[in-house]
């Protein structure tokens, strides 16, 4: 049977790996190889690398460090941030990413999904969706949380995967560094709503909150930064940990 | 020496980096002239099924590998390119493949709660012993990016199945030819040891 999938997030700024709370105030949480090195040597799930500075620099460290990751560990690698062209995808791929997350651009070049899909396959192309509360309900938020729009996150992502999304990542804002748990309705909803996997972001503090989330929720996986960069946490414990609380987990060897 | 198909679709450079960890000499290739060189020959390729037979064939690369396979040296088509090795596919419109073996590619139809594409970690249950799986532990979990899956004529053919809300084919072996519906080059440690076990492989034909 098909496991659930615990995802390390590595966010890039500055060629530097950073973890902010609520998008902002982020602090260094250390060197981005150093990071894929040792989670590769703990045999996580996938990695999601984000390119928070989204600027034509850091997009080339961003390809840097996925060219580096593949050589390094053989694990699926997903990357992102900024990304608005075709030609910025192919780049990305031949890196040795195996998949690309699109947020923004999923919002303002409405077409990109959809040739990324044809060009690529839809299982390559993850559609990230930032959202937060507001008066009238969840709404989606794009350029990393600087600007909201009057997307409902639901119907977003029903219609990015009518243009050719194979997995949702969706981040609460509200919940993103601050370990108090992860958004479980919104992921329920999601997961519901949606034909394709849904990997559920922001706010995981513990291992009890990766498991209300695969055991609660109808969510494929799970994606947490804080968790593993602050405490004595790692993906093999985490692997673990769900196990014994019956969520099917991989098989390593 | 071994060679990775390059025809502008896939992610090559896991493959060859997998492949490099191995220590083994291996090159990707563009032209399909440079076929009859090598000793074993990769297939990887991720995208539609359509797509990348209309380029193999426009780039001369479908009738280079039937002619390659006929030699009896091994090849192996990774994830789209082990579905390209079957007679035919329903991916964006009925496409020949290459028909190496027989049988079809058709869409994945899991029962509820599984969501297409099937994406993550999943066991492979190996139907029978084959040199390419020498060594390795029974259900043990491989990296799967798919929304297509084969469908083999043959039974015989049929080297490791995958439950996914219902059983599919998730290896298969036909003489020289073998293909896997997972990663091997994504799923380490398990994954290392199957493309290994390609690198000794000596088929009987």
């Amino acid at each position: 049977m098909l496991k659930k999938r615990v995802i390390p997030v590595l966010l890039l700024q500055h060629e530097r790996m950073v973890k902010g709370v609520q998008f902002a105030n982020y602090r260094d949480t250390g060197n981005p190889s150093t990071a894929v090195r040792i989670y590769s040597a703990q045999d996580a799930d996938e990695l999601v690398f984000l390119d928070i500075q989204a600027s034509s620099d850091s997009r080339r460290s961003l390809i840097e460090i996925v060219r580096q990751a593949a050589i390094e560990c053989y694990m699926p690698l997903a990357a992102g941030g900024g990304l608005q062209s075709i030609d910025e995808v192919r780049e990305l791929l031949l890196a040795g990413a195996d998949k690309v997350v699109v947020t923004t651009a999923a919002v303002t070049h409405p077409k990109l999904i959809a040739e990324i899909a044809e060009k690529f396959g839809n299982q390559c192309v993850v559609a990230g969706i930032d959202y937060r509360q507001s008066e009238a309900g969840p709404r989606v938020w794009i350029r990393c949380g600087q600007e909201e729009t009057k997307l409902d996150p639901i119907a977003h992502a029903q219609n990015l995967v009518t243009q050719g999304a194979g997995e949702i990542f969706i981040n609460c804002i509200d919940r993103d560094g601050t370990m108090q748990g992860y958004d479980l309705g919104m992921a329920e909803r999601m997961a519901a709503a949606v034909s394709v996997p849904v990997i559920v972001c922001g706010g995981a503090g513990n291992f009890s909150h990766l498991a209300d989330a695969l055991r609660g929720t109808s969510a494929s996986a799970v994606a947490c930064a804080s968790l593993f960069h602050f405490g004595d946490n790692n993906p093999i414990r985490a692997r673990s940990y769900l196990r014994n609380a019956g969520i099917p987990m991989r098989v390593l060897k | 020496m071994i060679a990775i198909v390059n025809y502008g679709v896939g992610n090559l450079a896991s493959v060859k980096n997998a492949l490099d960890r191995l220590d083994v000499e291996v090159e990707i290739i563009s032209s399909p002239d440079d076929l009859s060189k090598f000793q074993r020959v990769i297939l990887p390729g991720v995208g539609s099924f359509r797509l990348a037979m209309q380029t193999l064939h426009s780039l001369g690369w479908a009738q280079a590998l039937r002619a390659y396979a006929a030699t009896g040296r091994p090849l192996l088509g990774i994830c789209l390119g082990m579905q390209l090795l079957f007679d035919s596919g329903e991916e964006h419109g009925q496409t020949d493949g290459l028909g190496l073996i027989k049988g079809k590619v058709v869409r994945l139809t899991p029962a509820a709660p599984n969501k297409v594409p099937h994406v993550g970690w999943n066991n492979l249950v190996t139907q029978r012993d084959h040199p390419l799986f020498q060594g390795l532990k029974p259900n043990v979990d491989f990296y799967f990016v798919h929304s297509f899956h084969c469908v083999p004529a043959n039974a015989d053919d049929i080297l490791g199945i995958c439950d996914f809300g219902g059983e599919f084919v998730a290896a298969v072996a036909s003489r020289n030819i073998a293909g896997m519906q997972f990663h091997p080059e994504k799923s380490q440690p398990s994954g290392g040891k199957i493309l290994q076990n390609f690198v000794n492989w000596e088929p009987q034909c």
